[in-house]
C-alpha cells in the first residue's frame, strides 16, 4: 500500500469513530427532542467548525482540546444523567407494554411553543468537539505524514459516509418508543461524557477508545438493574411472573 | 428590562440544563472530577471513580423520587 492510501485509510478510519459519536449524539437528541432545533444546531456547529478551521489552519495542533473535552465532557455527562434517570423511571412505569408502544403514542419529550434549546446546544456541542477532533485528526496525520490533501479526502469522506448511515437510519430511529429513547440517549451522554471529560483531565482510560465499550455496558447494566428494582416496588414485579 | 428578563432566563436555561431537578447528581460529580484530577496528578489510577459515582447517584436520585 502506498503512503498516501496508508494516509487516507488511517484518517477514514480515525475520523470514523469521530463521526459515529457524532452522528449518535445528533440522531438521538433529534428523535427524542424534534429534528428542527437538533438540525439547527447541527448547521451552527458545522459554521464554528468552518470558521475554526480556517482561521488556525494547521495551528490547529498547538489548540489544548484537553479543557474543551472537560468542559463539554462535564456538561454532557450531567446533562446525560438526568435523561438516565428519567428514562429508567419511564421505562419501569411502562415495562414491556412500553416497549411495544408506537413513538405517536407516547408524549413528546418537548412540547413547548418556542425554539428547544436545549436540543440545538446538544446538537451543537457534540458536533463542534467531534468535528474538531476530526480536524485535529486529519492535521496531525497530514502534516507529519506530509500528506495533507489525501488526509483531508480521509477525513470529509469518513464524516459523509457516516452521516449518510445515520441518515438512512433515522426512520428506524424514530420508531423507536420516546421513554426507551430517552433512557438509551441518556446512556449514551453519558457514557461520552464519563469518557470526554476523564480525557480532558488527563486520565489513562485502560483499553483507549475500547473503554467507551465497557462504560456503555457498564451503564446498560445499571439501567436494567434498576428498571428491574424500580418495577418490583411499584408493582410487585419479579423476573419469572 | 429586556435584558434582565433575557438575562434571567439565559440563566435559567443553563441552570436547568446543568443542575436539573437533583442538584446533589451534578455536584457529586463535580467532586468526583475534582477528586479524580487530584488522585491523577499524584500517579494514582483513578478512572474507575467516576463511573462508580455515576451508577451510586443514580441510585440514589431513584431512591428519592421513589420517595416523593
Amino acid at each position: 500500500m502506498t503512503g498516501v492510501a496508508v494516509v487516507l485509510l488511517t484518517t477514514f478510519l480515525a475520523s470514523a469513530v469521530e463521526a459515529v459519536e457524532m452522528v449518535t449524539i445528533v440522531l438521538g437528541v433529534g428523535a427524542t427532542r424534534g429534528w428542527r432545533a437538533t438540525f439547527a444546531g447541527v448547521g451552527a456547529g458545522l459554521l464554528v467548525l468552518a470558521v475554526v478551521v480556517v482561521a488556525f489552519g494547521l495551528a490547529l495542533r498547538a489548540t489544548p482540546i484537553g479543557p474543551l473535552r472537560l468542559i463539554i465532557g462535564t456538561l454532557l455527562l450531567i446533562f446525560g444523567l438526568q435523561w438516565f434517570r428519567k428514562g429508567v423511571r419511564r421505562v419501569a412505569a411502562h415495562g414491556l407494554a412500553g416497549l411495544r408502544m408506537r413513538a405517536a403514542d407516547e408524549p413528546s419529550e418537548w412540547t413547548g411553543e418556542g425554539f428547544d434549546w436545549t436540543a440545538f446546544v446538544l446538537a451543537f456541542k457534540g458536533v463542534v468537539l467531534e468535528g474538531l477532533e476530526v480536524a485535529f485528526i486529519v492535521v496531525s496525520f497530514g502534516v507529519n505524514a506530509g500528506q495533507l490533501g489525501p488526509a483531508v479526502i480521509g477525513g470529509v469522506a469518513a464524516l459523509v459516509v457516516i452521516a449518510a448511515i445515520g441518515a438512512a437510519l433515522r426512520g428506524l430511529v424514530t420508531q423507536i418508543p420516546r421513554s426507551l429513547l430517552q433512557l438509551m440517549v441518556g446512556i449514551l451522554l453519558t457514557t461520552f461524557g464519563t469518557f470526554w471529560s476523564l480525557e480532558g483531565l488527563g486520565v489513562a482510560w485502560p483499553a483507549g477508545d475500547g473503554a467507551i465499550l465497557g462504560l456503555l455496558a457498564l451503564y446498560l447494566l445499571t439501567a436494567a438493574t434498576f428498571i428491574t428494582i424500580e418495577r418490583r416496588h411499584a408493582f410487585g414485579y419479579s423476573p419469572g411472573t | 428590562m429586556f435584558l434582565l428578563s433575557w438575562l434571567i432566563g439565559f440563566g435559567r436555561f443553563w441552570y436547568d440544563f446543568i443542575i436539573g431537578d437533583d442538584w446533589t447528581v451534578a455536584a457529586a460529580i463535580l467532586a468526583g472530577l475534582i477528586v479524580t484530577a487530584i488522585l491523577n496528578s499524584r500517579g494514582v489510577t483513578a478512572w474507575w471513580l467516576v463511573p462508580v459515582i455515576v451508577v451510586v447517584m443514580v441510585a440514589v436520585s431513584l431512591r428519592r423520587a421513589g420517595r416523593t
